[in-house]
Parts: C-alpha cells; structure tokens; sequence
C-alpha cells in the first residue's frame, strides 16, 4: 500500500540525505587540499640536506632545516618531561581519591585551560621565565608546551581511569593491597594504552604550536647549545621562513610544513595502531 | 584486650588458618548496624560465625545481605557516607579498633566476588601471587609453592598447569572465577567471605564451586551470601535469614531448613515469597 503523497516524502528524504553527504565531504575537502599543497609544493625541496645541514644565509640557495627539526624534538622531549608526571597524576587524583566538589572545579579549570589560546601561554610564560631569566630559552619553550599538555593529559587519563570497571579495584583491595599500590599497579596498568594514547596526542597537538614559542623559544638559526639559549623549532622556521619574500624560503617553508605534518600523522597513526586492540579497556 | 594485628609481610608468611581449630567462633558480630547516608541498611545485628564451617547469608534482594558480608572486611569503606556501629571480633580481635588498618583486617579476611574479576593484563600465575607480591613479598621459591597450592586448593591446578603463563581472560568463566578464588587463598586469609560467588555461572560451573566450597571448609571459615536456597541448604552448615536488614533466624542449616521458628524464614525458604 503506497500512501498518496510518498514521492514528495521520497523527495525531501533524498535532499536531506544528499545536503548530510555534501556536508561531510566538505569536512574532508580541507586535509585533502592540505596533502595536495603540500605534497606538490614541498616535496620537491625535501632532499638529504634539508634533514642535515642549517639554514643558508638570505641569497644562498640551499640549505636545510635540522637544527629546528632536532629542535621540536628537543622541546617535545622537555614538555613530555614536564606536563606527562603532573597530566597523569592529576587524572590519577580525579579518577581515583577526590572529592565530587573539589573535582568540579578542577575539571572545570582543565577545561578552561584546554580552550585558552595558545598565544596566551606563550605571554604567561614570559613573564614567568623568559622576563627574569633575562632571555628567551630552550626551556621556556619546554615548559610552556607542558603546560598546554597538562589539561589535555589530565583529563583524557581521567576518562581512561573511569573506563576500569569498579570491580578489579574492589577486588584489589579485598586482596589486602594498598590503595596507591592498586591504583599504580592494577588499574593504571588495565588503562595504561589509554593513558599512552592521551599522552601522544596532547604531544601531537603541540607539535605544531607556533604562537607560544614566539615569546619563548623564539627560533634560532644556528643551533642551540644549552636549554639557556634560544632555540629552534619546525613550526617557528616555517613561520619565518613563509612570511619572508624570498622564493627559496618558501620552497623551504613548505617543506617544513610537508616534515611536521607527517610527524603529527605519524603520532595520530601510532594512536590508531595503538588503540586498536582494545583489550585493555574491555568491561 | 588483645586489639593489636600482627602486620603485613610476616603475617602473610605465617600459617594463618591451622592455629585455629574446628569449633571455635571465627567471627563474633556484636550489634551490627550499617547505614548509608542515613539510609539504614543493617540493623543492629549479632550472631556468631564457627570457624571451619560454612555460613549462608539468604533473603531478597536489598535485605542487607551483602552490606553484611561487606562489613566484615571493612570493603564498605569504599562507599562514601557509610557508617557502622557494633563490633565485630575475628578471633576476639576488634577489627574496628582504631589502631586495626582496614588493609590488614583484609589480608586476614579474603573475598571472592559475584562477577569473576581476574586481572585483564595478568597471566594465571601473575593472578595468583599478586596479593604477595604487590604486598611486598619478593621469594621466588615461596611464589611458585602458593601458586601451585592455592591452584590445587581451587580445583584448577590440573586445568592450567602446563599454561600458567597465559593471560587470565584466555579461562572459561568458571575457570576465571576459581582463579579469584585461588588469588584470594595465596595471601592464606583465616576466612573467605563469597559474595554470591555461582551465580553468573552455568550449572556445571555451579557444581564444582559447590564441590570446592566443601573442600575449602576443612581449612578455612567460610561465609558465603547466595540467593540459591537450594545451595544453601547442600552446602551450608548455618544459615542466617536476612529480611529488610533485620536478622530474622539465624541457626544450623538443617533446623531453618525444616523446622524454622519464625514464620517468615518459613515462607521464604518454601518459596512463599521473596
């Protein structure tokens, strides 16, 4: 039995249908614009030296990034060493001993913080470091990327936490183990490539911070020998680089961008590798 | 008043069940009420448990059974606003006095839970010794002997012997849950509390947690909650009725069973209700 008017039902059915599919094409449209530019931009300037040799003075052609590409390397190190401790046992705390009030607001406060931007980290951060260590430094910029990483990992170990079923810590408890000896060794470890998993993405989301090493970190062009000095990262080389008018820099500057991009994929991949198998957080 | 507990490593290393003997009261429980958050769930509660016997704690849902067999190792601590008042002594030591830590009444008093909880990243044998190891206990030699004796004691040696390696999870679910029971006996606690330990177990399974139930009495004082009557009455050699977090009756098995003198144990063990 057909209903009279079912071909103009039929009808919106498909325009809605249709308007929800060009809406989520659209969403992909940018990475793809994204991987084409780059691509076919920077590849051609990826070569042995850019990964070897530090930049070339203006008018010299050639030359290569590896003093900021070590540099990023150096400051995600630094941040990881900063924001992963604080990040984790701050989830550690929510999940696991705080009071319903007191977690509120801290929720509440990493929440805020995960939405500041990040150009006011890097100012928060020069009046903090840079203004009384007299100078801009490798480890302002370390710790400025901490910082950004501490919300972002607190909260996604939190949620992790949370996925451990009630049951095993009740169970460790009911063994005669103490309560922080459970928490580290039984319900950390079930969560443990969940806790991995927020850790590399908070990494991957500052990977390519710009704003905040501006007032920090600052860049280099040679490299840097102590965390005292200024230092070099990717997205700051890009950034310079890309706003200069010469041809070679910008050839350069996508390159960069080609490098940080797959750095950042590389992470996200590792993630998807990673959560796959989701044994560990299985009820 | 003796309310000192011997504490933590040199307790475990001690052969804790054999200084007790048959026939001695393991738990004396002392005007017992549990509430939460002003919600009564217990009230005022006394009876004796024999040592090396099986107790079943029975009644409906919500009668304050399991909030009973909870307060026993003090796990009712987890829940936020819960209260108790009474006593309870485990071989006339106050488990609640304030020098007794909750961690070490629970070294003495072991529990197996409803749903089977093996540790999901742990192999069989890590299962086993964790409550040592991770109580300080580091002897390689002493590790492998509690193994193969807690896994004996459970009926599930001969099971797992030639994969002890393997992850916990790889067992059936009545395998996983004598696995918890064998991780509850390597710590050698003097009593067993089981909260319906069957019950997410097909017949089968049942039967031989029963069959073990029995094996485990000749060692350890047993208190088990189950809303089977039927296992009640196979297996245990008191009961105590529950109704509303009133202790109705509470005698030796076969009495409640066959001539109870309260009429409402008789309407709930012939099924009239509940």
């Amino acid at each position: 039995m057909i209903a009279p008017n079912h071909r103009w039902r039929n009808f919106k059915n498909a325009v809605v249908q249709t308007l929800t599919f060009a809406c989520a094409v659209l969403v992909v449209t940018p990475l793809l614009l994204v991987f084409y530019h780059l691509i076919t931009q920077g590849f051609s300037s990826i070569n042995f030296s850019f990964f070897t040799q530090l930049p070339k003075p203006v008018g010299e052609v050639g030359g290569g990034m590896a003093n900021a590409i070590v540099g990023t390397f150096i400051l995600l190190g630094q941040a990881a060493l900063f924001g992963v401790p604080v990040g984790v046992l701050g989830g550690v705390y929510l999940s696991e001993y705080g009071s319903s009030r007191l977690n509120w607001w801290i929720r509440f406060a990493a929440d805020v913080l995960n939405g500041v931007p990040s150009i006011t980290w890097g100012m928060v951060v020069y009046a903090l470091m840079v203004v009384p260590m007299r100078g801009f430094s490798a480890l302002a910029g370390g710790v400025v990327l901490g910082m950004m990483m501490i919300p972002l990992v607190m909260r996604t170990t939190e949620e992790v936490l949370q996925l451990v079923p009630g049951g095993y810590r009740e169970a460790a408890l009911a063994l005669g183990i103490p309560q922080w000896r459970a928490i580290v060794q039984i319900v950390m470890r079930t969560a443990l490539k969940g806790i991995v998993t927020g850790v590399l993405l908070a990494l991957a989301r500052v990977a390519g911070e710009t704003a905040p090493l501006l007032f920090t970190a600052f860049g280099n062009l040679g490299w840097a020998h102590r965390l005292n000095e200024p230092i070099a990262a990717m997205p700051l080389q890009i950034f310079i680089y890309a706003i200069s008018p010469y041809d070679d820099w910008h050839r350069q500057a996508w390159a960069g961008a080609l490098v940080l991009l797959v750095l950042v994929l590389a992470i996200n991949i590792s993630v998807r590798f990673l959560t796959r198998d989701r044994i560990s957080q299985r009820a | 008043m003796e309310t000192t507990m011997p504490d933590t490593t040199n307790q475990i290393l001690s052969p804790g069940p054999d200084q007790k003997y048959t026939g001695a009261t393991a738990l004396t429980v002392r005007g017992l009420s549990v509430s939460f958050g002003g919600n009564q769930v217990l009230k005022n509660t006394s009876l004796d448990i024999t040592a090396r016997a099986v107790t079943a704690i029975i009644g409906p849902s919500g009668c304050g059974k399991s909030t009973f067999l909870r307060a026993i190792n003090r796990m009712h601590e987890l829940t936020p606003e819960a209260r108790v008042e009474g006593e309870i002594r485990l071989f006339g030591e106050d488990i609640y006095a304030r020098n007794v830590q909750p961690v070490v009444v629970r070294r003495r008093i072991g529990m197996v839970f409803q749903k089977s909880n093996p540790f999901p990243t742990m192999s069989i044998v890590d299962n086993v010794t964790v409550g040592l190891r991770l109580n300080g206990v580091r002897n390689h030699k002493l590790l492998a002997e509690r193994t193969e004796q807690s896994l004996r004691m459970a009926a599930l040696w001969d099971e797992v012997k030639d994969r002890l390696n393997a992850p916990a999870v790889s067992l059936s679910g009545g395998q996983q849950q004598r696995l918890c029971i064998a991780r509850a006996l390597a710590v050698q606690p003097e009593v067993l509390l089981m909260d319906e330990p069957a019950s997410a177990l097909d017949p089968l399974a049942t039967a031989k947690i029963e069959e073990l139930i029995l094996e485990l009495k000749k060692e350890y004082t047993i208190v088990i909650v189950t809303h089977n009557m039927q296992q009640a009455a196979r297996m245990s050699d008191y009961t105590a009725f529950f109704y509303l977090g009133d202790l109705v009756e509470f005698g030796p098995t076969a009495k409640l069973f066959t001539s109870p003198s309260r009429k409402r144990t008789e309407d709930y063990v012939t099924g009239r209700f509940g």
